[in-house]
């Protein structure tokens, strides 16, 4: 069996985006790290391999040269073997991604993929879903949690609105990770190791007849309305005399 | 002539709520582009939404019933939903930015060839000029988006948008094809393991409740439960709580979880991640109880009280009672 998993570079969320006069943004001094929730989706692939015999976890990042550190730490985590295909990311959008990655699985032929359910940078949550679509495969996004059935089909749990909903998937198949679904893991030293020694591919849009032409493009960026600190009050009464009075909301 | 088409979301023989904030930003689109808006429902046997859909201002809407669309899943309703686009010509296409809002939209989007911005909060400009606000670093950034595609797929972040009002008259109901190839279908809906709950959803709140790490464990949850049960509001929980296993996901307000905006916004114990506010600061009162003056919740807030929250809470659940009754 292989599973496919995603390992996005993006800016640390602890990180502060500064915007600049033009509009733009000013990403230098910002750290990089891989998107949470591809690193929940390298987790889940790991446990299904140490549950199985022979699967092959294969960890694909879409970016700049840079990004290969985020395929060297999957392949430190423990998956087998890396790709990267090397482009410039500010010409991408959801789509493109999902185009590249078409390609990518059509070379690779997964069983299964387990992606991040959005990347903390773009928030977009689209990936997961274009991919399907084009593939014609089955989905389940916002993964809670994965039970295999064999190596054809699984159960997974989903976060949806007002619960947990069930669905059934026959493979090949889609699965975006929210965060519940389990707690990656950190590289060992030795794991580092290993990683640097492990195959990683790298490809180019051009290798793929992929032409960088955008559905969606960012124009701007600003920052959002900013809210007026308030008053403090010092007492229980003095805030209940505020919300009935001031702002009467009780 | 532009066309927008928007879709319509119902669970269990429902329609949820966001559907009237997507008419809403439909309304606006109209108003913006001089088109006019279809709407496009999905499932089986739900003839009777259609008509209570029918007083909403839409020239059409296209009623898609099929075997496999009983249940939603993401499969056949993109397929469903696909069909009423072409048949309504549509050049927008406009769902809420709900789980099954997400999930569905894009694979509509694909099967389009269109553009998709996610979670809009805000239509700018008019015309053939248009772009949209949508929230992207974890809503420390506004990006403005514009789609290139002959057709614009949007989901709106219902927040921000006003729910549609009904305005009487009635609009045509069309039943089409809903054109789901049942072989193509490879995934099933096994069931819903619902959160009981007697209090409002939490994006339908007028008053949310929140708690954080500082309420130190699962059990002392119940001091903010009971005191959104006095107030008639909905429960909220920060990530790391949620994280943590005290309180079921959904009740997460903020960037990855839900986008609230009620009239009054409590935030008990909770120090204010910027995740956590990109889900709560357009509430219009925000009240923080928090022990930590420097916490950042109270940058936010109208009214702080720094204080031990298990001192102020009970308190003020025993006084609200007291005025109360």
């Amino acid at each position: 069996m292989k599973i496919l998993v995603t390992a996005k570079r993006v800016t640390d969320p602890d990180s502060k985006i500064v915007i600049k006069p033009d509009g733009s943004l000013d990403l230098d001094g910002v750290d990089f790290r891989m998107n949470y929730f591809c690193e929940i989706a390298v987790e889940e692939a790991l446990r299904i391999q140490e549950n199985l015999d022979d699967v092959e976890v294969v960890a694909v990042a879409i970016g700049d040269e840079e990004a290969t550190k985020e395929v060297r730490t999957a392949l430190a985590m423990g998956a087998d073997r890396g790709i990267l295909v090397e482009c410039d990311e500010a010409k991408l959008d959801s789509d493109l991604v999902a185009r590249i990655l078409v390609k990518v699985v059509e070379e690779e032929e997964p069983d299964l993929i387990i992606m991040g359910k959005q990347a903390v940078d773009g928030d977009n949550n689209q990936v997961g879903q274009l991919l399907a679509e084009y593939l014609g495969w089955p989905q389940a996004t916002f993964a809670y949690k994965v039970e295999l059935e064999g190596e054809t089909a699984a159960k997974v749990q989903r976060e949806v609105d007002g619960g947990v909903e069930t669905v059934h998937l026959t493979f090949p198949a889609v699965i975006t990770t929210d965060l519940r679904l389990n707690e990656p893991r950190y590289a060992s030293l030795p794991g580092i190791m290993k990683a640097k020694r492990k195959k990683l591919d790298v490809f180019e849009p051009d290798d793929f007849d992929i032409e960088l032409e955008q559905k969606v493009e960012v124009v701007g960026y600003k920052a959002p309305p900013s809210r007026q600190a308030g008053v403090t009050v010092d007492s229980v009464d003095a805030l209940l005399d505020k919300l009935a009075n001031e702002a009467k909301v009780i | 002539m532009s066309k927008i088409l928007v879709l319509a979301e119902q669970q269990f023989g429902k329609l949820a709520n966001a559907t009237f904030s997507a008419i809403g930003a439909a309304r606006q689109l109209a108003e913006k582009t001089g088109a006019s808006y279809d709407i496009a429902l999905a499932g089986q046997g739900i003839g009777g939404l259609a008509e209570q859909l029918g007083a909403y201002g839409a020239g059409t809407i296209y009623v898609l019933e099929d075997a496999s669309l009983e249940k939603y899943t993401a499969q056949a309703y993109a397929q469903a939903f696909h069909s009423a686009a072409k048949a309504s010509g549509a050049t927008f296409v406009v769902a809420a930015a709900t789980a099954i809002g997400k999930d569905c939209t894009p694979r509509v989007a694909a099967r389009l060839g269109a553009g998709q911005a996610s979670d809009v909060v805000a239509i700018n400009g008019s015309g053939g000029a248009l772009t949209y606000t949508r929230p992207m670093w974890a809503g420390n950034v506004l990006g403005e988006v514009k789609i290139n595609t002959d057709i614009q797929v949007l989901t709106v972040r219902g927040s921000d948008f006003d729910a549609a009002e009904a305005t009487g008259g009635s609009s045509a109901v069309e039943k089409i094809a809903a054109g789901v190839d049942a072989g193509s279908l490879r995934m099933t809906y096994v069931g819903l393991d619902a959160v009981e709950s007697s209090r409002p959803a939490l994006t339908d709140a007028d008053v949310v409740i929140s708690g954080g790490r500082g309420l130190k464990e699962a059990s002392n949850f119940k001091l903010v439960e009971e005191l959104a049960d006095l107030l008639g509001g909905a429960v909220g929980a920060t990530r790391a709580v949620v994280d943590a296993g005290w309180v079921p996901n959904d009740w997460q307000v903020g960037q990855t979880g839900k986008v609230v905006a009620p009239k009054l916004y409590i935030a008990v114990g909770i120090s204010g991640a910027i995740q956590h506010l990109a889900g709560m600061k357009g509430s219009k009162t925000i009240v923080a109880i928090n022990k930590d003056p420097e916490a950042p919740i109270f940058q936010v807030a109208d009214y702080g009280l720094v204080a031990d929250l298990f001192e102020v809470v009970p308190e003020l659940t025993s006084k609200l009672k007291a005025r109360a009754g």
